[in-house]
């Protein structure tokens, strides 16, 4: 049985909706359903409005949109590598983000111009997604891409931890597993402006890219015949994928995964085209992460549990499942 | 039982070396004598903290290495001109050590055994948290460590200093500063009919500090109530920026943010904090005395006390600013 494709975009979008509000209303504070309506629609209560409206509001738009973020340009770069392996996370692009950001707060840069902060992750997610476009290519194989992908997220996994140890900040050493992992606690809408400009432009540019994507499922080849500029499709990708992944990283830290599980599920449902592929896993992502986000504060209230925790405990049994159905087709 | 340590075969240090194994046989020589009846305090913190009787010694210490800040900033206090060889790194870090300054006169250690073997101390002094390799390491070598406990209320700072007179073999000048401990704890504090204010302790990362802490006794001592402590959190724990809003503290305590900055600081100063400071009549910091418990923890009770007669109006002197910069949250570092 399967669901039509505005029907399942229709119910993916009510899911995460569901989930949003459940965001809104799990938290330490304990408000009850009607305070916290109240609090947040109508500012009754002090406390409680500045718990709903500055610590709870933010925290689900971040969600919302970071997941949103990570799902749309898994499936993106799925579609342009055409490799099921494809995943920011994995291959090291918000490895790369998450290097950019550390520059970025812990020279004391942001403090001074607060854009350096996006704007560097973006510049590091944007060289590590043209590295790997470049070296795997629109034609380059599942091995080179993975192989590429590790080395990425080994060195910037490498050079984070150690600007972090080097860091004069006796803080800073701790925040390596912030870097790592992510994670959503504490966020303020200062975050949400400060990403949400880069996420919707790199969403654009990605969406664009949804017909070439599609096109590209035929081969390089007859994509070319059909008028397609590969050279503009992939600086979409590159482009769309920094911009949004970089904000996202600059703000959550590096969350793995979630653009790895949201486009996998999906595929079958949405008939393996790319460019339906796209939204539907923007959603997927979403409603993923608002629920790795509510789970988060529902396991360990007081612990500030990484959301990279998570989404890893749910997405490393997928991945290795995926490693599996790649070794069989191969064999 | 000390017993000499063991000698490398490098001549050039020969002598130091006959000179500080000679120095332990003779303090080895003085064990069996009997106890001295001096001058020793004999109250019920003492009795808890000081060292067995055997290691009491006729002759007191002549070269004291301290490897943490803690016991580093007591034996500063404490130690005879020329007794304390050797103090931690941090001790000379104005961030974390209220003595900072007197440090620069003591060689600076890294909590290494290697270093603190070629020192010769004739005892050593570490904290029961920190460098335990080293500590375990320097036994095995046969020097004589002593480990403090970090002092969590003003009844362990009491029984501290005590126990440092006398491994110093200054007891009277630690009973000196412990009466001084309690006569400036007495003036801060609140008669029994003032109001309680209450009072929010938050360090980087959402940190926060409960019962049974020395943070949660110096908010206590200066008159305030903890809301980390009424939430029922102990120790060192985390206090959700949701909860700390909820609870509506009247006066939060933080530290002061570093340079270069660090994420964990950031989130100290989240825009749901501000209608708090601005309606909470303002913020104190928590220092380098927070830090560790001396006599000089008074200090932050004072300070405290002030802020809160400001609150509650009994003296409408503003609020203390402290020129020290340092910062609350190394105090997991710290030890």
């Amino acid at each position: 049985m399967k669901l039509p494709y505005p029907w399942l975009l229709a119910s993916l979008g009510l899911l995460t909706g569901v989930l949003f509000c459940a965001s809104l209303l799990i938290g330490p504070a304990g408000l009850g359903l009607s305070d916290s309506l109240a609090a947040l629609l109508a500012g009754r209560g002090e406390a409680e409005t500045l718990v709903m409206r500055e610590i709870r509001a933010p925290r689900a738009v971040l969600a919302l949109m970071i997941g949103a973020t990570l799902g749309l340009s898994g499936a993106a770069m799925q579609g342009y590598l055409r490799n099921p392996l494809a995943e920011p996370g994995l291959l090291g692009v918000t490895g790369a983000a998450s290097l950019g950001a550390v520059a970025a707060i812990y020279t004391g840069l942001s403090a001074l111009v607060p854009l350096a902060l996006p704007l560097l992750a973006l510049v590091g997610a944007g060289t590590a997604a043209a590295m790997l476009l470049g070296l795997a290519g629109a034609r380059g194989g599942a091995l080179t891409l993975i192989l590429a992908g590790v080395a990425l997220s080994a060195l910037c996994g490498a050079l984070t931890a150690l600007a972090l140890n080097l860091s004069p900040n006796p803080f800073a050493a701790t925040e390596i597993m912030f870097w790592m992992m992510g994670s959503l606690s504490d966020r303020s809408w200062l975050h949400v402006q400060l990403a949400a400009p880069f996420m919707l432009a790199g969403w654009a540019a990605l969406a664009v890219a949804g017909r070439g994507l599609d096109a590209l499922t035929l081969g390089e080849d007859a994509a070319a015949s059909l008028g397609l500029r590969l050279d503009r499709l992939r600086l979409a990708v590159v482009l769309g994928t920094a911009a949004s992944v970089g904000a996202a990283t600059a703000v959550a830290g590096g969350i793995g995964f979630v653009g790895l599980v949201a486009p996998h599920l999906l595929r079958g449902a949405v008939g393996a085209r790319p460019a339906r592929l796209l939204p539907a896993a923007a959603l997927g992502g979403a409603a993923l992460l608002l629920a790795a986000d509510i789970a988060v504060r529902l396991i360990a209230p007081e612990r500030d549990l990484k959301l990279g925790v998570l989404t890893a405990l749910v997405g490393a049994p997928f991945f290795l499942r995926l490693v599996f159905a790649t070794r069989r087709r191969l064999a | 039982m000390p017993r000499p340590p063991a000698r490398p075969g490098r001549a050039p240090r020969l002598a130091t070396i006959l000179a500080g194994a000679a120095a332990l046989a003779g303090t080895f020589a003085a064990l069996p004598a009997a106890p001295r009846s001096g001058p020793a305090p004999e109250t019920a913190e003492a009795a808890a903290g000081p060292a067995p009787l055997g290691t009491r010694e006729e002759t007191a210490p002549q070269r004291v290495v301290s490897m943490n800040l803690c016991t580093d900033q007591l034996a500063m206090l404490l130690a005879a001109p020329g007794q304390l060889h050797s103090v931690s790194y941090m001790a000379a870090d104005p961030r974390a050590s209220v003595l900072h300054a007197r440090a620069g006169a003591y060689e600076a250690n890294h909590g290494r055994a290697e270093e603190i073997f070629l020192m010769r101390p004739d005892l050593v002094i570490a904290g029961t948290y920190t460098t335990r390799e080293t500590v375990a390491m320097l036994r095995r070598l046969g020097f004589r460590v002593e480990e403090f406990a970090p002092e969590a209320t003003f009844a362990d700072i009491r029984a501290n200093l005590r126990r440092m007179g006398a491994l110093l073999d200054r007891a009277p000048q630690a009973e000196a500063l412990v009466a001084e401990l309690d006569a400036r704890l007495e003036a801060a504090r609140a008669a029994p009919a003032e109001a309680r204010p209450l009072a929010a302790l938050r360090y980087a990362g959402s940190w926060s500090s409960g019962a049974g802490t020395l943070a949660h006794e110096i908010v206590s001592a200066a008159g305030l109530r903890n809301l980390a402590a009424e939430l029922d959190l102990a120790g060192m724990a985390r206090l959700p920026l949701e909860r700390l809003v909820m609870g509506a503290p009247e006066l939060l305590i933080t530290g002061r943010p570093f340079s270069p900055p660090s994420l964990a600081e950031q989130t100290v100063r989240h825009p749901a904090i501000d209608p708090l400071l601005s309606r909470a009549a303002g913020a104190a910091i928590s220092d380098s005395r927070w830090v560790c418990g001396a006599p000089f923890t008074a200090g932050a009770v004072e300070a405290l006390a002030r802020a809160r007669r400001a609150l509650t109006g009994v003296d409408r002197a503003s609020l203390p600013s402290d020129p020290a910069a340092s910062v609350a949250g190394l105090r997991e570092f710290a030890r």
